[in-house]
């Protein structure tokens, strides 16, 4: 039967008549096709005599030629030595072990080079003194190969030879006029005793030590106290209580270093670990370490330090504090007393006073985390000296002015003083590795040795040295003050020379200098500390009078009484810090560093004003994510005294209310390639030197766009992402009860996820099978791991627009996580309460309020790299068998094999896999380092540079695994457990990241996986990772 | 595609190089050799000692640091006695003193003996106190057959007069040869026009038969069965070595570039039997077996400074005067031969690479050489016939994993085996291992 229904696919149709209905019956399309508007104007069309029969003849054409030329291979060219060094074999890596004193890092380091290329940094294992090598120090060897270092000698007119600057200074020498060296701090026996013989020989001579981020304060009180300018040394594992009053111990406070310390403290062993209570402004590093942590001005972290004084001594200071600090403080005290020589307490205020203070409660206490007798020298910067030298200057009363080491014109927050002052001197030579700020206001810019070139030596404590070879010849023609110095006395021995003679004079003490040099360091009795080699005590005699202003007796009572009165100043309080990244900013031409993330706040290639929330509100300044995935910000300006700055605003959560924070070390402008001139001068506000300064912020036009790499803040109380505890429940309940391993349902009944399995499992018993241990207790988040594994794996740096666009390359991420809640189990707790989808207790709108952090969260840092499932989502999706597992554990990605569908990146619960978008190396849109001759040097010749349309990621470092393996097989013996290492986890400080096979029951791993503390990341997808976790366990002991 | 060009271009040099040396060996084979003989057998019975015997003490005890005609480490020795003796005035006896005990005569404070030892960077000679007079006598026999040498450096090659003359009787031959070929075309020619004309003569019909049925090519043409069966195979066929021709885009199996410098491995691993690892000696530790640097080669040919004769006319074969290539190697490391000492100027010799692996690909050479004891040979081929090195293996992944298919590890005697080893062959219930059975064949051992 005929049916006479009628199908319409438009209102319109019902009505015959529509013109609509016609027009569309006659045309497919409704409107015109613009075909002109993207195949180019008609008439340019009409006009080419390029038909398309042309265009496909010249396509055929160039395809066949490009296939032709194609099958003919170039010839691969390949230059021995003429002569072979003796003991460089090629393809097998030489370590060195030498030091780096750049006058902010000072570390004992090895440099493994390959064919007389040094391409990684790595900790030495025999130095026990100072930090290892943080990120900054890892990065540093790419600085070595940077396109931008000064090639050589320099002057206004263009390129000089040395002898022109010889000459010059030696004219100017003994004339009558002062002779000013302005430098880093050194802390180098050599060097200071050089410096002391150049004073000999001639007149006027002045050695005036300069630290971009200067530690005058606590110089001072430790010279008041103990007679010498150097600072306490601490060593946090010792201590069982750890108050800091805004000391960023984990960052650069005081040299840096103490993480490896800090976090030996921190795991828990018998029942029994630290805890540390941080008062701070900033939310710092080691505030998102600690166990409690009060947001709080500065103004009242001196109040809150008078008051632990007062209470420990007996007496009473005044002073108001906020209630909820007050609370923490009491506890603070009652724990003094209770742990009294276990207990230690740090400050980071720049106040003379606090430092007094500072070290009298530890001297009471008698900490023994408290080390006085052996200090360290690695600030010897003198604020007086450094301004005393700038009034000479200006009065014209310095001849020669010889700068090495810093970048006052920078780092000054009164550069244009200082531009004045040098211009009144007659000749002054700036040494540095790359045109800067400086050398363009000076005479001569004389183009210095990278310190991996370099011989040298320093003293980081009182009798520890450590001794710096060069792991390469100079690339350019450069030479370093040293070298200089001796010339311009007239010596004609070479630096090593000076320092051999140095060291077997002085310091070795009969022993060998040679094994001194091999092993890079040196322990010496404590008798041997000769006088002269110290730069302080030479300066101090020369300037004792200057010092007495500086109060060399510091009346503690007066001290507390005077931080107990201490009152705000009217406006917003500016703490200017370090970032882990960019130090004070001589690195900030490293690409590494650029885009190495914040910590913190996860942000690359930027600095910016941290806000707190609440001020945010007040001001009406904003974050948004916006719809491309990248994170914008607004601008606000800083004003004091005059100065200005404008920068992009980050709300913090944890950052005191009334206090910003901004970050020393951006805002380069000179010698820097394009791409790297991020962020804003934060030394312009650096008055007095004085990190703490009395601000007014307000709102400026305009959006900053941010490169951040993690826009997600919050755990969502995904408990089971970063399993946490207290101590409390650790040491008195069942693991299953804090280490809840989750439950799926097999047959209707709740079962352990672990026990479930959808695939048949391999037999990994036999030969190798590698595990990563992570302990999220002994985690400080440093990040020294992601740049050791950008150098041993040749990541690519992609730049602030793609990281921004989230293609960002790095195979290891450290994510951080603040909690919702005041801590991360009531945001479990909460998420447990939901209650229905709506509603006052709805999952819906609870959800959303658990995605704002707390406005002082607690902070979890978790580093995530691939974790070698050995069920791998990503293996079982890849059309082209890309990747796949080893036996050893190890999940394989062959980027000679990879087609880049991204199924695998799609399909990996951990988002691990990174794309190549684009192809990095050779590429001068990414002009970072790997389009570049000097820059490729730096390029592991053992590991692949990838290409473009690959995906790639962490390879739990397979060439070091297999390296150990075929070193062990070629000696005939079993691989021994610590030769099992990955870059990051040889990187570790902290001892966080621990590698090895756990078929190898006596391995450190093996004994790590059978912890209760042990847990996999996302254990319920069944994925048996290869990596896993130990639970974080706060010590919340309030007394 | 490459394999093929690299042939015509072999096939192309192998001819020129036939005609070339068509055209001059005849010059250079015979060589002086007789003339020498007879000369040191002259001078022999002239100086009372066994040249004969002489020269073999002499390339036992002397020839590492002296030559006849040349500085080396001590200096030339052709007629060194009646040199000393009309110089120096001394005489047979001083010789044999210091022979026998050279430091003892530095030490008495000789004066020649003390010039000699300053002006030779003050290297004592070493004692040879096991000599007799008789030795030395015949030694000396030999040193004062001096112009043996000369002899021989005067006939090497380019020397246009001898060339000229034995070139000439060369051209007749070939000359003689054409024409008696000429002679045969035209005879033949000849031949077949006479019969041709007295077929004609004869009367006899040379027309063709005229074809009875349809001609073959027709009637398949009409199969069509036949014809689409035909297309098939040819369709397969030609897919078969597309195919094939297309696998070994990229393989360069045969590879023989030409190098900078013509070293043969022939003489060096074959004739002398020089270890393959004395000179790539990071084989041993590194993951490349490393060309060897300069100052290798100059271990042997600091006192090699020419090839024998008969080496030397074997190069005449490849177009090789091997002495000038040991010439580019002194000019390259910066000898300098006349006071045997190192200028210093050094060039960096560019190798053209035979074996290259893709980067994504990473062997090691002591995990096969050392750990495996793989000769060197089963992946490089005779290396030690190759006068001109070549790619031997394909290099391609197939070939990578068919080997670690079949290789069995050597796990005996290597402690770290022992504990996997003992577990594997339970497992597959073996004795042996394969490569790939320890895991050989996994992605990641090779592409990282």
């Amino acid at each position: 039967m005929a049916s006479n229904k009628k199908y319409w696919k438009s209102e319109a149709e019902l009505n015959p008549n529509d013109s609509i209905v016609e027009a569309l019956r006659q045309n497919e399309f409704v409107e015109d096709i613009p075909v002109d508007e993207f195949l180019g104007d008609k008439e340019t069309l009409e006009s080419t005599n390029t038909n398309r029969r042309d265009f496909l003849k010249y396509v055929g054409f160039s395809t066949a030629a490009a296939s032709l030329a194609a099958c003919e291979g170039p010839v691969i060219k390949s230059i021995p030595y003429v002569v072979a060094p003796e003991n460089i074999v090629p393809g097998v890596a030489n370590y060195y072990a030498t030091t780096i004193a750049n006058g902010f890092d000072f570390a004992s380091i090895l440099i493994k080079t390959r064919e007389g290329r040094p391409i990684k940094v790595e900790n030495n294992k025999e130095a026990n003194v100072g930090g290892g090598a943080n990120a900054r120090v890892q990065a540093s060897v790419l600085s070595l190969y940077d396109s931008t270092r000064l090639q050589g000698p320099k002057s206004a007119e263009g390129d000089v030879s040395w002898d022109v600057i010889d000459a010059a200074v030696k004219s100017k020498l003994n004339s009558g006029k002062q002779v000013a060296l302005l430098t880093q701090t050194y802390s180098s026996p050599s060097t200071s005793r050089l410096i002391a013989e150049f004073k000999e020989v001639n007149n006027n001579v002045r050695h005036v030590t300069y630290d971009a981020i200067s530690e005058e304060a606590a110089l001072a009180a430790f010279e008041a106290r103990y007679g010498e300018r150097a600072m306490a040394d601490y060593d946090f594992e010792k201590a069982d209580l750890i108050v800091s009053f805004g000391a960023d111990f984990l960052g650069d406070w005081q040299g840096g270093g103490y993480d490896a310390g800090y976090a030996k403290g921190r795991v828990p062993k018998n029942g029994k670990m630290s805890r540390h209570v941080q008062f701070e402004s900033n939310m710092s590093l080691t505030g998102a370490n600690a166990d409690k942590r009060v947001p709080l001005s500065s103004q009242f972290q001196k109040v809150a330090l008078a008051y632990v004084y007062a209470k420990l001594n007996g007496t009473s200071a005044g002073g108001d504090l906020p209630a909820d600090a007050q609370r923490v403080l009491d506890g603070v005290v009652s724990g003094i007393r209770k742990t009294k020589s276990r207990a230690v307490i740090v400050s980071g205020i720049d106040d003379v006073n606090v430092q007094a203070v500072v070290l009298a409660i530890n001297e009471m206490l008698g900490s023994e985390a408290f080390d006085v007798k052996a200090p360290r020298y690695t600030r010897q910067g003198n604020v007086a000296e450094v301004q005393s030298l700038i009034a000479d200057m200006k009065a014209g009363k310095v001849g020669v002015l010889v700068v090495d080491g810093v970048n006052p014109m920078y780092s000054m927050p009164n550069a244009a003083d200082f531009k004045e002052a040098v211009e009144k001197v007659d000749v002054s030579v700036v040494f540095s590795t790359n045109w800067n700020e400086t050398t363009v206001v000076s005479t001569y810019a004389a183009a210095a040795n990278h310190y991996l070139e370099s011989w040298g030596d320093a003293q980081i404590k009182k009798g520890h040295y450590s001794l710096m070879q060069p792991t390469i010849k100079e690339l350019f023609d450069t030479r370093q003050l040293q070298a200089s110095l001796l010339k311009w006395l007239g010596s004609d021995k070479s630096y090593y020379d000076y320092i051999k003679e140095t060291w077997s004079t002085l310091i070795l003490n009969g022993n060998d200098f040679n094994k001194a040099v091999h092993d890079g360091v040196y322990v010496a009795g404590e008798s041997v500390a000769d006088p002269v080699l110290m730069v302080s005590n030479a300066d101090k005699e020369v300037d004792a009078s200057e010092n007495e202003s500086d109060g060399v007796s510091v009346n503690i009572n007066a001290a507390v009484s005077a931080l107990a009165g201490s009152t705000s100043g009217d406006g917003m309080e500016l703490l200017l810090y370090s970032k882990v990244g960019m130090g004070d900013g001589q690195q900030a031409n490293n690409p590494w560093l650029q885009e190495f993330p914040d910590p913190i706040t996860r942000v690359s290639w930027d600095n910016y004003v941290t806000v707190s929330k609440a001020d945010a509100e007040r001001l009406e300044l904003i974050n948004e994510n916006v719809a491309n995935g990248g994170l914008d910000g607004s601008y606000a300006t800083i004003s004091a005294n005059g100065v200005s700055v404008t920068a992009p605003v980050i709300i913090q959560p944890g950052q005191a209310k009334g206090t910003i924070g901004l970050s020393f070390g951006y805002g380069k402008k000179e010698g820097m390639k394009s791409e790297m001139k991020t962020g804003v001068n934060a030394f312009a506000l650096y008055q007095g030197f004085n990190k703490i300064q009395s601000v007014s912020l307000s709102k400026a036009d305009g959006n900053h766009e941010f490169a951040c790499i993690q826009l997600h803040k919050t755990l969502m109380g995904r408990g089971d992402i970063i399993k946490e505890t207290t101590l409390e429940i650790f040491n008195t309940k069942d693991h299953a009860e804090w280490n809840h391993v989750p439950q799926v349902s097999l047959n209707h009944q709740e079962v352990p996820a672990t026990s479930v399995d959808l695939w048949d499992s391999f037999d990994r018993t036999i030969g190798h099978h590698f595990n990563m241990s992570i302990d999220l207790n002994a985690c400080t988040g440093c990040g020294a791991c992601v740049i050791a594994c950008h150098a041993e794996n040749n990541v690519p740096v992609v730049g602030k627009a793609e990281v921004r666009k989230s293609r960002d390359m790095h195979w290891l991420r450290i994510d951080r996580y603040y909690s919702s809640e005041e801590s991360f189990e009531a945001d479990n707790t909460k998420k447990n309460e939901f209650d229905g989808l709506s509603g006052d207790n709805g999952s819906l709108g609870g959800f959303g309020e658990l995605e704002d952090p707390s406005a002082n969260p607690q902070v979890a840092f978790q580093p995530v790299m691939c974790q070698h499932c050995n069920h791998a989502p990503c293996e079982t999706v890849c059309p082209v068998a890309a990747t796949s597992h080893s036996r050893q554990g190890q999940n394989h990605m062959a980027y000679n094999r990879c087609v880049g569908t991204r199924y695998c990146a799609n399909n990996c619960p951990y988002k691990v896999r990174r794309f190549n978008w684009f192809l990095y190396n050779n590429n001068d849109e990414f002009d970072f380092h790997m389009n570049n001759d000097l820059g490729k040097m730096v390029v592991n010749p053992d590991v692949n540079v990838r290409s473009r349309g690959v995906i790639e990621k962490c390879s739990m470092c397979i060439q070091k695994t297999q390296k150990s393996i075929l070193d062990a097989k070629r000696d005939g013996r079993p691989v021994a457990d610590e030769e099992f290492q990955t870059a990051c986890s040889s990187a570790c400080n902290s001892g966080a990241i621990v590698f090895g096979d756990i078929n190898d029951a006596e391995s450190e791993v093996a004994e790590l996986k059978e912890s209760n503390r042990m847990y996999h990341l996302l254990e319920h997808v069944g994925t048996k990772p290869n990596v896993f976790y130990h639970v974080k366990v706060r010590n919340t002991t309030e007394a | 595609m490459k394999k093929v060009t690299y042939r015509n271009r072999i096939s192309k040099v192998l001819g020129f190089s036939i005609l070339v040396f068509l055209f001059t060996s005849n010059s250079l084979l015979a060589q002086a050799e007789p003339v020498a003989d007879a000369s040191v057998e002259q001078v022999a019975e002239a100086s009372g000692g066994d040249a004969a015997a002489g020269k073999s003490l002499f390339n036992q005890n002397c020839a590492a640091c002296h030559s006849l005609n040349r500085k080396m480490t001590g200096p030339a020795l052709a007629n060194v006695e009646s040199r000393l003796a009309e110089d120096e005035g001394l005489d047979r006896q001083w010789l044999y003193a210091w022979i026998k005990n050279s430091p003892g005569m530095i030490k008495s404070g000789d004066a020649y003996a003390n010039k000699i030892y300053n002006e030779y960077n003050k290297a004592a000679m070493t004692a040879f106190p096991t000599l007799s007079n008789t030795d030395i006598d015949n030694i000396l026999a030999y040193t004062a057959a001096g112009p043996v040498a000369a002899t021989t450096t005067a006939t090497l090659p380019g020397d246009p007069v001898q060339a000229k003359s034995t070139g000439i009787s060369n051209e007749i031959i070939l000359g003689a040869l054409a024409l008696v070929f000429a002679l045969l075309v035209f005879m033949l020619i000849s031949v077949n026009k006479t019969l041709r004309r007295v077929m004609q003569a004869n009367g006899v019909d040379v027309e063709k038969e005229s074809p009875k049925g349809l001609p073959i090519w027709k009637a398949f043409a009409k199969n069509q069965f036949l014809v689409l069966v035909t297309t098939i195979f040819l369709l397969l066929g030609s897919a078969y070595f597309a195919y094939g021709w297309m696998m070994q885009v990229g393989v360069d199996q045969g590879y023989e570039p030409i190098q900078p410098i013509h070293y043969s491995h022939r003489i060096h691993a074959g004739d002398n039997k020089i270890e393959c690892k004395y000179c790539h000696s990071s084989a041993r530790k590194s993951k490349t077996s490393g060309i060897p640097s300069l100052n290798v080669c100059m271990n042997c040919h600091k006192s090699i400074y020419q090839v024998a004769d008969a080496t030397l006319a074997e190069g005449k074969q490849y177009g090789i005067d091997y002495n000038e290539e040991i010439q580019k190697l002194y000019s390259a490391v910066g000898w300098d031969e006349e006071n045997q000492k190192y200028t210093g100027e050094t060039k960096a010799v560019e190798w053209v690479r035979v074996h290259n692996l893709p980067d994504f690909a990473y062997f090691n050479h002591s995990q096969h050489v050392e750990v495996g004891e793989i000769a060197c040979q089963t992946c490089h081929g005779p290396v030690e016939e190759m006068e001109i090195m070549s790619q031997y293996s394909p290099l391609t992944m197939g070939w990578c994993v068919n080997c670690h298919r079949e290789t069995e590890v050597k796990v005996e005697g290597n402690e770290y085996y022992a504990k996997i080893h003992e577990e594997l062959s339970k497992k597959y219930g073996v004795e042996t291992l394969t490569a790939a059975q320890m895991g050989g064949l996994e992605c990641g051992k090779c592409h990282y």
